[in-house]
């Protein structure tokens, strides 16, 4: 039997980040004290390189190339979903320097993690098979479970560490059993095939086998009801990792929702949608509501990120090319929103540590107007606040939703995100009308504060200047998945 | 004939073994029940005549994720019973959910046997495999060159497995004397050894 | 195919034959006349006061947990091994490649110190 090579070059970037993790990985454990900064500087490096050889690979690729025996797909889909994913896992690894040194976490594996998930996460983006996007899946979740769990030595992170493994692995369990259904009834695993062979109608086990698989994977997204681990996660891991779980692997796994739906189901859109339409009404409701009464800043986010998920939702619920640019612009928004939120808690460091108390913001306006001012431009944004970022993302997936005629959900849509408003507002009014009670002492970092102005830059009304061309290659994007 | 009373054997055995690492009450017997079910799911396998899987059900659950059960159950030190205080009041949601899943799986097996020929997939990229191949050389010819992707990354995998075990479960511990020969034997009577003259009634400072 | 487990067949039957033979046979020749202090656990004269369970130290699972690793390596050698006639230079690079893989593992535990028994 002959065998001809597979066509690699699609898969350069993987295969860049394969091998430069596992030199940073020896080049750590060679030396006798390895230095955590300098393997972390060498690790965005890494994913430096690998957004460069992506953008030059997509200039030379045509369309849609598909390689490894129909296992691996690339095309304008993959190119912007990976673009965030590398942009939000950059921005991690950037902001995790000062926290690391404060909570005294020496492990030179952390970058090499978080560069072996986002690793992950890539094999997720251009899965164009059930077998290979589990194999990225699972890459990624394990690289995410022991990161929750760095911070050994403290009780809540191992508990958040475990938690997360414990409903991680009930989630896996879910989707392989809803593939294997898939499988059972089609005789393929390939999302090709699976398009081709439901064509016109699913028997009723292909049916069960989809909501399994959508039901693991809003354990992925941490939609209402599969975001149980999501707060508890958030709040007992180290906050740079909370805000990495936040970004990157979102991301991902929303570019899973929409290449499982629309690639290997696209013509059983009214089995999903319902679906899909009861987990993103569940998630802006509890985003929306449960956030009110936190007192915990990440717990928040948490919350906060449930509801953001349900908004994208609306998107895939919408079925449609606009809806899944819709989709795609609301988490590239997000990502900004969330990770400089998440920059604004690693900032609230006082003479006791590390603060995660709400009311601890009270007075910031007074004694750090930058911080304040920032912090204010992305709680305003993350409300959809108009001329802020946050409200094209909403505008879009409502748009989207309104073009497909699921009125109930948009006109839904915009009353929980009038009530989620409520909280954000609330943050805003602590920093600028209460009085201070503590005086935070920001960490010395460039990094931190460069990821906090890029974030709040194009979250404020500069954004303006940005949506145009974001929302231009959304629809290039989106035109590559949705045919 | 043989056959058949052998399916049944093993499929009684497993569903009893599974029923019993459920309700026993003593974790390390749930782990032993666990261990014979996984025989008996192996015994299944070589009835379905895939003695690849069966086998390494065998060498890797049992003999090695097994084990590692036992280490956690006994590594944990846990008052079961306690954990089973919640039981009574936990049962009707549980049975509920369990109903429906075993409704849905009921539904679907109600609609296989309607067509009993499934899906047709056109041009399917499924790789095709001669019939008379044994199941370890069918797997052999596909898993290491169409799946190439699929069995790097599960490479990717196991590593990450191993760091992570490293990261999460490695401590050296302070003070531990080892015995390193290379430096034993790279004494040398120079860097060892020091003549010191004692002078009288002076002793020595060491 | 299935006739070849036909010896296996007949070693398991004759192996349960004989278990319930032996325990049958005790349950119903031997004389028995237990009270308290002859079925109590024995413990080199001690009451037996304690469960059976001592905690292990975590260091065990570590190296349980490598070894599980390296054993489903070794799952991957056995297919392999089988069809390498079949799948000539490219399937034997491909191993070649995974095992590399995964001694960047091994040198990672060596140099860690996951190997050693402090």
């Amino acid at each position: 039997m002959r065998q001809a090579l597979p066509n690699l070059i699609s898969v350069y970037p993987e295969l860049l980040m394969a091998v430069g993790a596992m030199v940073l990985l020896l080049a750590g454990v060679i030396r006798k004290t390895p230095s955590i900064d300098r393997l972390s500087r060498l690790s965005v490096l890494l994913l430096l390189g690998t957004l460069l050889v992506l953008w030059l690979l997509f200039f030379r690729l045509e369309g849609r190339v598909v390689t490894f025996n129909g296992l691996f797909v690339m095309d304008a889909f993959g190119l912007f979903m990976k673009t965030l994913v590398l942009f939000g896992s950059i921005a991690a690894i950037l902001i995790s320097g000062p926290y690391l040194k404060e909570k005294q976490i020496s492990n030179y594996e952390y970058p090499i993690l978080i560069v072996l998930a986002t690793l992950g996460m890539m094999m997720m983006i251009s899965a164009n098979d059930f077998m290979s996007l589990y194999l990225g899946l699972e890459l990624q979740s394990l690289c995410l479970y022991v990161l929750a769990a760095i911070n050994r030595d403290r009780q809540r992170s191992s508990e958040a560490g475990l938690k997360y493994f414990v409903l991680g692995a009930l989630s896996s369990g879910l989707l392989l059993y809803g593939i294997s259904l898939i499988y059972g009834f089609a005789g393929s695993t390939s999302f090709d095939a699976l398009a081709l062979a439901f064509a016109d109608g699913a028997p009723t086990g292909v049916v069960v086998g989809i909501v399994f698989v959508v039901a693991g994977l809003a354990f992925k997204i941490s939609a209402v009801p599969f975001h149980m681990w999501t707060p508890d996660v958030y709040e007992g891991a180290p906050t740079p990792v909370a805000a990495f779980f936040a970004a990157a692997p979102k991301v991902a796994a929303m570019a899973l929702v929409l290449r499982v739906l629309f690639g290997s189901f696209p013509e059983l859109d009214e089995v999903w949608r319902q679906i899909i339409v009861l987990l993103s009404v569940l998630s802006m409701t509890l985003g929306a509501f449960v956030a009110i009464v936190q007192t915990n800043i990440k717990r928040l986010m948490a919350y906060s990120s449930i509801g953001h998920i349900g908004y994208a939702l609306i998107g895939v619920a919408a079925g449609t090319e606009m809806g899944v640019q819709g989709v795609l612009i609301y988490m590239a928004i997000y990502m900004t929103m969330t990770l400089g939120a998440f920059v604004c808690i690693l900032n609230m460091r006082s003479r006791d540590g590390m603060s995660e108390q709400i009311s601890d913001l009270a007075g910031l306006s007074e004694r750090d107007p930058m911080m304040a001012l920032a912090l204010a431009i992305l709680m305003f944004s993350l409300a959809g606040i108009p001329l802020l970022a946050g409200f094209f993302g909403k505008l879009y997936v409502f748009l989207a939703a309104v073009n497909a005629g699921l009125y109930t959900l948009a006109v839904f849509g915009v009353v929980t995100s009038v009530v989620a408003a409520y909280y954000y507002v609330r943050i805003v009014k602590i920093m600028y009308f209460d009085k201070p009670v503590v005086t935070f002492e920001r960490p010395e970092s460039k990094s931190l504060s460069m990821v906090l102005t890029i974030t709040a830059a194009v979250n404020s009304p500069l954004s303006f200047i940005l949506i145009g061309p974001l929302v231009q290659w959304a629809a290039v994007a989106a035109g590559a998945l949705v045919p | 004939m043989i056959a058949a009373l052998a399916f049944y054997m093993f499929a009684g055995l497993a569903i009893f073994a599974g029923l019993m690492v459920v309700v026993s009450r003593n974790p390390v017997h749930s782990v032993l029940f666990l261990i014979l079910a996984f025989f008996n799911a192996a015994g299944l396998f070589v009835l379905l005549g895939a003695e690849f899987l069966a086998m390494i059900l065998i060498i890797v659950y049992v003999g090695a994720v097994a084990v590692l059960f036992l280490f956690v159950v006994m590594m944990l030190d846990i008052d079961f019973s306690e954990l089973r205080q919640g039981f009574q009041q936990y049962l009707p949601l549980g049975g509920l959910v369990g109903m429906i899943v075993l409704g849905e799986l009921l539904l679907v097996l109600a609609s296989g046997l309607g067509r009993p020929e499934m899906v047709r997939i056109p041009g399917s990229g499924a790789v095709r495999i001669a019939q008379d191949v044994e199941n370890t050389a069918a797997m052999g010819q596909v898993l290491f060159t169409d799946y190439i992707y699929l069995f790097q990354a599960a490479g990717m995998i196991l590593l990450v497995s191993m760091i992570g075990a490293i990261v999460l479960a490695h401590r050296t511990r302070p003070g531990v004397k080892k015995q390193i020969i290379a430096d034993q034997v790279a004494r040398t009577p120079a860097e060892s050894i020091e003549l010191i003259k004692v002078e009288t009634g002076k002793g020595v400072k060491m | 195919m299935l006739s070849e487990y036909f010896p296996i067949l007949v070693f398991i039957a004759i192996a349960i034959a004989m278990s319930l033979a032996f325990i049958g046979a005790a349950v119903l020749i031997a004389r028995q006349n237990p009270d308290q202090e002859k079925t109590s656990t024995y413990e080199c004269g001690f009451e037996a006061i304690d469960s059976a369970h001592i905690r292990f130290d975590v260091r065990f699972y570590l190296v349980a947990i490598l070894f599980i690793i390296f054993d489903l390596e070794v799952a991957f050698l056995f297919p392999w091994a089988v069809a390498l006639g079949d799948i000539g230079l490219y399937g034997f690079f491909s191993m070649v490649l995974f095992l590399a893989i995964l001694t960047v593992g091994f040198i990672y535990e060596w140099r860690k110190g996951a190997l050693e028994w402090e």
